[in-house]
């Protein structure tokens, strides 16, 4: 899966902007590229994700900004013909070495849909099917873990009274921070959020967003998005792809004011995409 | 490489829990691939246990008798001489009588299921004909043989001896004894039996053609009419032939409608109105009878002979219904 | 319009009414035979209900009687048949559905599943027979339950396959991003959201074998008495209802009729169960 050792390096990506962070990235990918089926979907991406920070990608349809979040967590794994090589550090490790155990990445690094996704079964169980799996808890103990990841969720006042309702009762904004809140419920330390609100209406879509500046203070979070507006919005840090590349990356206040490449300006003031 | 080894190693102490949970995962990902790709393979092996089996069970009838078995009218069992002939005359004519009737009654029901009925009606009458399929063969058997038969023996054959056996060419068709039993009793029982496959099978294909494509036609002025035969049936040619053809399988393989009416006689006739034979009933009837090795070995060299036949009808039908929804997946 | 085109359109018209008029008569066509065949089957059938039918033996020629043997080992071996061919049948859908996508030798079991599931039934009868019967030495209530269950495995391998194929694929990955392994996602999680369909599928599965006559043949033949051993000969409703229609005895047409009516009512009710599961469960995939 990976390629020669040389071509890695750890020295921090080249970004426009001065260092955004001090400390190291949360998550960085370095020289990453990604193939399937024969097509390369990303050239050679190097990016930082800093902690407790929320970054944005954005793009036009295409560009990768979804690909790239989908090796984040290797998901990408489970489809036969797609393979990526470069690396992905997760606190200095390499996620995509295959020794790296596959559970312990997707617990420290949870992931949400563009479409809600609940489960066929009880608001409850949702939450704590992903629990059961990791960790071994009394009834007590889960009743407190489900409570917690549903408040930081900011669902729990909706749904305290029917949590042994089944989840696909509820509305699909509703439904979308409970995937967030079953992604929360197992503690990781980065949330990938893949155009999380594009099945949504406008309330519910303001309704995430605050989830999202919340959340910020606990985890490191990653967005996709075609929303400019909403990277603008919620993001700290915004990286512009553009055919699989890295075009530009920084502080997101100064990338929408003054962006430096021509191409992230033409998007950004909607001149195509 | 050193900057390589600038990549934290990954940390031993931290990944040994995640690391055997990991391998017990992967452990029993894999068990669990390898049950599923055993029971997939069962299916194959089903089949082509079915067809090696009777090859075998039919062997001795096939070295005793060699190619000949194929062309002999020859059914004797006392002095132990048995021929195909006979049994694959009555499947093939019963069957195409079957589908002479439920080819273009089957198109009808599609059309009107499709086009022509108001909406409240097409629910109704399509889960009614789909009913129809689901009523187990031994009942439209018996139906056959004590409501059905009557009513050929005492209106249908004299009508047709009286009317058609008359006929140069075709009154050989229909000239025979008011038994009621034959083949064209067992073709029409089969009719009704296989019509409600090969209309629901219409009917779905027909479904599949884009309104846009029947409203652009629509909207040059085309009758009802002209749409479904210039428009829907050109688009769904070779999966209206598939649905044919699935129909045709199950009228050629089918047992117990055909058992109870086509009086089990192993006299190659012209006339259809003449008991005959078929090979599932020449098995259905006399298998548990066969008082010997050779017997039985004809008979189910003759079932090898139907596995074979029905097996490429089917495949063909498969082939063009696949073809339609390739087709589909396209747009 | 000019007198031509005006023959013309008429012509048309008139065509198009024929064809139109034609198709109801083909449904109403259709829908004659299912009536007819029905009214005599639950009015016959009916006639000859009685409680010893479901208490007393099948009867020799000429003396009174019921199906209760044959309606036992009817219900014996179509669970057997059901219990074995159920799990080979999700297993082999959900490989199809799950593992093979896309995949020749994936495409290769579908196209035979497909055949299997039309193939005749009489000869997978005498495929039990060459394979069992004929080595074991005797008919045998195994021999029939393997039959049946090889008309079980097809349907219940398409319904599965279809039905796993349905479930979005997010949910998988929603699943998989969790860190739960993908042999629990499947039973956990996409078989919970597959699964009023893969129960139609089961009940369609039984409601073919009920009435299902012409494997039994010669796997099971027929017992004359009760039993419940399934390595001895065991009778079962549709093949007493063949022997005993084909028989010239007035009492026996009359239980053959009660039998035709008790598995009509069987396979009608399972055909109204399954359509009513699908479609109290069609909201959940939007």
């Amino acid at each position: 899966m990976i390629d020669a050792p040389a071509r890695i390096s750890v020295a921090p990506a080249a970004t426009t902007d001065a260092r955004p962070q001090a400390q190291r990235p949360k998550m960085a990918a370095r020289g990453l590229d990604f193939h399937y089926d024969g097509f390369r979907a990303l050239k050679d991406v190097s990016l930082d994700v800093a902690e407790k920070r929320v970054t944005a990608l954005i793009g036009p349809s295409g560009c990768g900004k979804s690909t790239l979040l989908r090796v984040f967590n290797r998901i990408y794994s489970i489809y036969p013909g797609q393979h990526a090589s470069g690396a992905v550090l997760l606190d200095g490790e390499n996620i995509l070495d295959p020794k790296y155990p596959l559970n312990r990445l997707r617990s420290k690094v949870g992931m949400v849909f563009q479409k809600p996704v609940p489960f066929p079964m009880s608001i409850y169980d949702n939450i704590a099917y992903g629990i059961r799996h990791h960790e071994k808890l009394s009834k007590a103990e889960m009743d407190v873990r489900v409570e917690l990841a549903l408040v930081q969720g900011a669902l729990w006042g909706e749904v305290k009274d029917k949590l042994r309702q089944s989840a696909l009762g509820l509305s699909g904004g509703q439904q979308q921070r409970l995937c967030i809140a079953r992604a929360i419920a197992l503690r990781p330390e980065v949330i990938l959020l893949d155009e999380p609100t594009s099945a949504l209406d406008p309330i519910a879509t303001g309704k995430i967003e605050q989830l999202i500046s919340e959340l910020k203070a606990h985890f490191t979070i990653a967005i996709v998005t075609h929303n400019m507006q909403q990277a603008a919005r919620c993001s700290d840090f915004t990286a512009f792809m553009y055919l699989g590349e890295l075009v530009e990356f920084g502080e997101t206040e100064r990338l929408f004011t003054k962006p430096e490449k021509k191409q992230t300006e033409d998007y950004i003031t909607g001149r195509f995409g | 490489m050193a900057q390589a080894s600038a990549i934290q190693a990954i940390d031993p102490a931290a990944h040994q829990a995640g690391e055997r949970r990991n391998l017990r995962d992967a452990r029993a990902d894999r068990a669990f691939h390898w049950l599923v790709a055993s029971a997939g393979m069962f299916v194959l092996l089903a089949l082509g246990g079915a067809a090696l089996s009777m090859l075998w069970g039919g062997r001795e009838a096939f070295s005793e008798f060699g190619l000949g078995f194929l062309f002999s009218t020859e059914w004797d069992a006392v002095n132990r001489n048995f021929g195909a002939l006979v049994p694959i005359y009555g499947t093939l004519v019963t069957a195409l009588i079957a589908m002479l009737i439920a080819v273009p009654v089957s198109f009808g029901i599609a059309l009107f299921l499709t086009e022509v009925a108001p909406a409240w009606l097409r629910g109704p009458v399509g889960a009614a004909i789909e009913l129809l399929a689901g009523i187990p063969s031994i009942i439209y058997g018996m139906w056959g043989l004590f409501v059905f038969v009557p009513i050929m023996g005492e209106y249908v054959t004299p009508w047709l001896n009286d009317h058609l056996g008359e006929w140069p060419l075709v009154g050989a068709l229909f000239t025979g004894p008011p038994l009621g039993i034959g083949m064209l009793t067992a073709g029409i029982v089969l009719a009704i039996m296989v019509i409600p496959f090969v209309s629901s099978v219409m009917r779905e294909v027909f479904l599949t053609v884009p309104t846009r494509l029947k409203e652009s036609a629509y909207a040059l002025g085309s009758t009802t009419w002209e749409v479904v035969w210039n428009i829907v049936l050109p688009y769904t040619r070779s999966a209206v032939i598939g649905g044919i053809f699935l129909g045709l399988g199950r009228a050629l393989g089918e047992t117990m409608a055909v058992t109870f009416v086509l009086g089990n006689a192993h006299r190659l006739s012209a006339s259809l109105l003449e008991p005959g034979n078929s090979i599932a009933a020449t098995i259905a009837n006399e298998f548990t009878e066969a008082d010997s090795d050779l017997y039985r070995s004809s008979l189910i060299a003759l079932g090898f002979l139907l596995f074979v036949v029905t097996f490429f009808v089917l495949a063909a039908a498969k082939l063009m219904l696949r073809r339609l929804s390739r087709q589909e997946g396209k747009r | 319009m000019s007198r031509a085109s005006e023959r013309l359109y008429r012509r048309r018209s008139l065509v198009n009414g024929f064809n139109m008029v034609a198709s109801g008569l083909c449904a109403a066509f259709g829908l004659f035979w299912l009536v007819w065949i029905l009214w005599t089957t639950l009015r016959t059938g009916l006639s000859a209900i009685s409680l010893d039918l479901f208490t007393k033996m099948t009867p020799p020629p000429g003396s009174e009687g019921g199906l209760a043997n044959a309606l036992f080992g009817s219900l014996l071996m179509s669970t057997a048949a059901i219990l074995i061919g159920t799990p080979i049948g999700v297993a082999a859908g959900t490989w199809l559905a799950e593992y093979a996508r896309k995949r020749p030798l994936g495409e290769a079991v579908r196209f035979v599943n497909d055949i299997l599931l039309s193939a005749p039934s009489i000869v997978l009868g005498l495929f039990v027979y060459t394979l069992v019967v004929a080595q074991v030495g005797h008919f045998s209530g195994w021999a029939g339950a393997l039959a049946l269950a090889l008309i079980v495995l097809p349907v219940v391998v398409r319904t599965t396959d279809e039905m796993l194929q349905l479930v979005p694929g997010t949910m998988r990955e929603a699943a998989l991003s969790l860190g739960i392994p993908q042999w629990k996602v499947t039973l956990q999680v996409l078989y919970r959201s597959a699964l009023p369909g893969i129960v139609t599928g089961i009940l369609l599965a039984l409601a073919r074998i009920s009435g299902e006559t012409a494997p039994l043949l010669f796997t099971a033949l027929n017992n004359q008495y009760w039993t419940h051993d399934m390595n001895a000969p065991m009778a079962s409703v549709p093949v007493v209802i063949f022997q005993y229609a084909m028989s010239p005895y007035e009492s026996w047409h009359a239980l053959a009729w009660a039998g035709a009516f008790v598995v009509t009512i069987f396979v009608l009710l399972l055909s109204l169960l399954s359509r009513a599961i699908l479609l109290r469960n069609k909201v959940t995939h939007d």
